[in-house]
């Protein structure tokens, strides 16, 4: 199937934010890289159902996120029964996935009922409206919008932060530093 | 668009549960380690794939 050329650039656009959904969502690099390839080629097969004008970030991420929910949830239930197990895998692997300054944040992140983590993200770090992460996740905004906020105030909880001097001034620097921005 | 200025600027801190800038600063380290990821572009096997997948197509229409 030839692509436009703007169809083309978008899906490579979209390819960095989609692996690092992937990461968040599988914990892993390895298993999130082949998450990603799986997703683009679903995407290609069906360039043709995706409609010109909206957004091929949001469709990708929709793609992803059902394939990874069909495929990889049966796995990654098992790895999340036995209780803290992804938090001691990224523990053990502190390079899998960003610096080692994140990975109280990270272990924290882990411990997210899926449904909170997925919206948190989506919202929180790969920039879509609550309508468009509601469109990725097939359910209501306000129920993105409930998911959001449970999963900032477990965050907070988890990593027993009640104001934002609790971060610490140096955490804020390096997060700063390491977004390379 | 964020720049490192508008993250770095600490918000005025009051100890109220999650306030505003205990919000701001989750959402500075959710963004910062999932950026991490981002800022490492486009890995070649993704970008060889595309190519390639788009390739056959182009050939195929010949």
């Amino acid at each position: 199937m030839a692509m436009d050329e703007s169809v083309r650039k978008a899906i490579l656009g979209a390819v960095p934010s989609l692996r690092a959904f992937a990461i968040s969502l599988c914990g892993n690099v390895d298993r999130a890289d082949d998450l990603v390839q799986e997703t683009l080629l679903r995407a290609l097969a069906n360039i043709d159902s995706f409609q010109p004008g909206t957004n091929m970030s949001a469709w990708l991420f929709t793609i992803l996120r059902n394939h990874f929910r069909s495929e990889y949830r049966k796995r990654r239930r098992e790895v999340e029964d036995s209780d803290g197990h992804l938090a001691e895998t990224l523990k053990s692997q502190p390079d899998q996935y960003g610096r080692v300054e994140f990975r109280e944040f990270r272990e924290a992140l882990a411990q997210l009922p899926a449904d909170q983590r997925e919206a948190l993200i989506l919202v929180g770090a790969s920039g879509f409206s609550y309508e468009e992460a509601a469109g990725i996740c097939g359910c209501a905004v306000g129920t993105i919008k409930s998911r959001v906020n449970r999963a900032r105030t477990r965050l907070a909880d988890l990593l027993h932060v009640n104001s934002a001097e609790d971060f610490g001034p140096d955490e804020t620097t390096r997060a700063v530093l390491a977004s390379g921005e | 668009m964020e720049t490192a200025a508008t993250r770095n600027k600490r918000p005025s801190s009051k100890p109220a549960k999650l306030s505003r800038d205990v919000q701001a600063r989750l959402g500075q380290q959710l963004r910062a380690m999932y950026d991490e990821v981002v800022n490492q572009g486009v890995p070649e096997r993704f970008s060889e794939l595309i190519n390639r997948l788009d390739g056959d197509g182009k050939k195929d229409e010949r």
